[in-house]
């Protein structure tokens, strides 16, 4: 691997992780309002408001970076970085053409998954270091979600790590077959629903509730800031949503010539996205009991269930 | 019965999959629905014809009475005449007076639309314009003069039609009405002719020989 190979590598994850959080914030709003009966953002940029979020960002740019006197200054402005660096790196590890991923490393899954729950302690970190009752109120929601939702993600993803035979994204990739859609459905909804709450998106935004804890550890962030925090919650969606089209969707296996691979990875991971956006409009906000009653009731059992279903299958040979 | 009632609630509630999909199916039919959003700068939204935009004055029916001042609830309309006498127009005929308008003005930071002043106009010189753009930066100026008003009018709609089996409007029964005192005391003449105006009480007065002093008789039918 060059310098050159490794710069685009870097430049190209870096522009995949600026526009495909927007791509999906953008269909978010659109989806969103139509779902609601609106028609969301119709002027900024001119066609249908696509230029919305850019406005968004061109906005948080200019607020003034605040940082509360009763913070932990340094944990405080490191943890919109805690937040957002994870899912950059996450980013990088998806394969989404045929052998193409911007790091391919031996162990991807386990990196990935290793990762991505670093992406919480930014939650963390801002809630405890804001000084703030909300937000420390928000950070122990995560904390108590943390321990539901990572057990099941961990179990759904290492069935498919066991269907496959390799611990490699883009090896399991390589290995789906249509068989998997049935094979692994219990685990694809495991991950599903766990991943959405690693999100901390509705219905399982107790750590965020707006309503209730006004935006829980974003409280106190103000300008780029928070905008960082806000584009964690996007990238995080995205990430997670191509990880599911790899994984349970087979990526770029498709109806169409091998040059289209990239394609029919990115259209899957759009379809999970819409399916997490749709959840949020639809269902209302679970209270952190229920998703803990949720987690170790269902999901983990589901998930073990499916782990024996798999080894049951690998050595049948399904 | 209770046991019967209490069953399928259990399985709604306990499961949560039918309520759950039952949401999911809910925002996706309204999602695949035209949208209510009215794109009112640049659609204009489409009003019932008597809504209350703003309060127009058509300036030639106004008396200068000051009844609609006298009502309106929280005082917001000016009004200020003079008087001028209009000499007569047959000789030895009386010279007479009338009010000229000076200044009409609502302010519509006060007025709350109670449209008070329209039902007791007696003269029809206030309407009701469905027009409703004419925000300010500043309240103070929301005190439209009789020019603004004036202008209002060409925005106010012509009256609805009437229902199909309605009865006449009031002007043209009393139109009809056959004319006071016929076969009483002035004989079956006024029936022949017909009322020229909608105020039938002043025309029959009229058609008396006997000037009247306590009422307004017709200034062009000095008879």
């Amino acid at each position: 691997m060059t310098t050159l190979d490794l710069v685009l590598r870097a430049a190209a994850v870096l522009a995949a992780f600026l526009v495909l959080p927007l791509v999906v914030g953008q269909v978010e709003h659109k989806v969103m309002a139509h779902m609601q009966g609106r028609l969301g953002p119709m002027y900024a940029g001119g066609f249908h408001g696509w230029a919305q979020l850019v406005a968004d960002g061109v906005k948080f740019v200019q607020k003034e970076d605040i940082t509360p006197r009763a913070a932990d200054r340094r944990v405080f402005r490191l943890a919109p970085a805690v937040a957002l660096v994870p899912y950059l790196v996450a980013l990088a590890l998806v394969p989404v053409h045929p052998g193409v991923a911007a790091v391919d490393v031996p162990g991807s899954v386990v990196l990935f998954l290793a990762v991505t729950s670093v992406g919480a302690l930014g939650t963390l970190m801002a809630g405890w270091s804001s000084g703030n009752k909300y937000s420390l109120l928000g950070g122990l929601r995560a904390a108590a979600q943390l321990v539901s939702y990572e057990l099941p993600l961990v179990l759904a993803v290492a069935s498919v790590a066991l269907a496959g035979g390799s611990l490699s994204l883009v090896v399991l990739a390589d290995r789906w077959t249509p068989w998997w859609l049935l094979w692994q459905l219990p685990g694809a909804v495991v991950f599903l629903v766990a991943a959405v709450a690693e999100l901390q998106r509705p219905p399982f935004d107790m750590p965020i509730a707006d309503a209730e804890l006004v935006l829980g550890a974003w409280t106190e962030y103000t300008g780029l800031r928070f905008a960082f925090f806000l584009l964690a919650e996007y990238a995080g969606i995205v990430v997670v949503s191509l990880l599911f089209a790899v994984l349970w969707l087979g990526g770029w296996h498709g109806p169409a010539p091998e040059a289209l691979g990239w394609l029919w990875t990115l259209l899957k991971g759009l379809v999970v996205a819409v399916g997490v956006i749709w959840v949020r409009v639809s269902w209302p906000r679970l209270r952190e009991d229920q998703l803990q009653r949720l987690a170790w009731l269902w999901l983990v059992p589901l998930a073990v269930l499916q782990l024996v279903l798999t080894a049951v299958g690998v050595v049948v040979g399904w | 019965m209770t046991g019967q009632e209490q069953a399928p609630k259990d399985t709604r509630g306990r499961g949560g999959l039918p309520g759950v999909l039952k949401g999911l199916a809910t925002t996706a039919r309204t999602a695949l629905r035209p949208s209510h959003t009215a794109e009112y700068p640049d659609v204009p939204p489409v009003l019932p014809p008597r809504s209350r935009g703003v309060i127009a004055l058509l300036e030639e029916n106004c008396t200068s009475c000051m009844l609609c001042a006298r009502e309106c609830p929280d005082w917001c309309i000016y009004i200020d005449s003079h008087k001028e006498t209009v000499p007569a127009t047959t000789p030895g005929g009386r010279d007479r007076q009338r009010n000229v308008l000076d200044r009409f003005a609502i302010d519509f930071s006060l007025c709350m639309y109670c449209g008070i002043c329209i039902e007791v106009c007696p003269f029809d010189a206030l309407f009701w314009s469905p027009q409703f753009e004419y925000a300010e930066t500043d309240i103070r100026d929301l005190l439209h003069e009789k020019e603004r008003l004036g202008d209002w009018m060409a925005t106010v709609p012509p009256p609805p039609a009437l229902d199909e089996r309605a009865a006449d409007p009031a002007e043209v029964t009393a139109a009809n009405r056959p004319a006071r005192g016929t076969g009483l005391v002035g004989g079956g003449g006024a029936t022949a002719r017909p009322p020229r105006t909608v105020r039938p009480r002043t025309v029959t007065r009229a058609a008396d020989d006997e000037p009247s002093s306590e009422e307004q008789p017709p200034a062009e039918d000095p008879s």
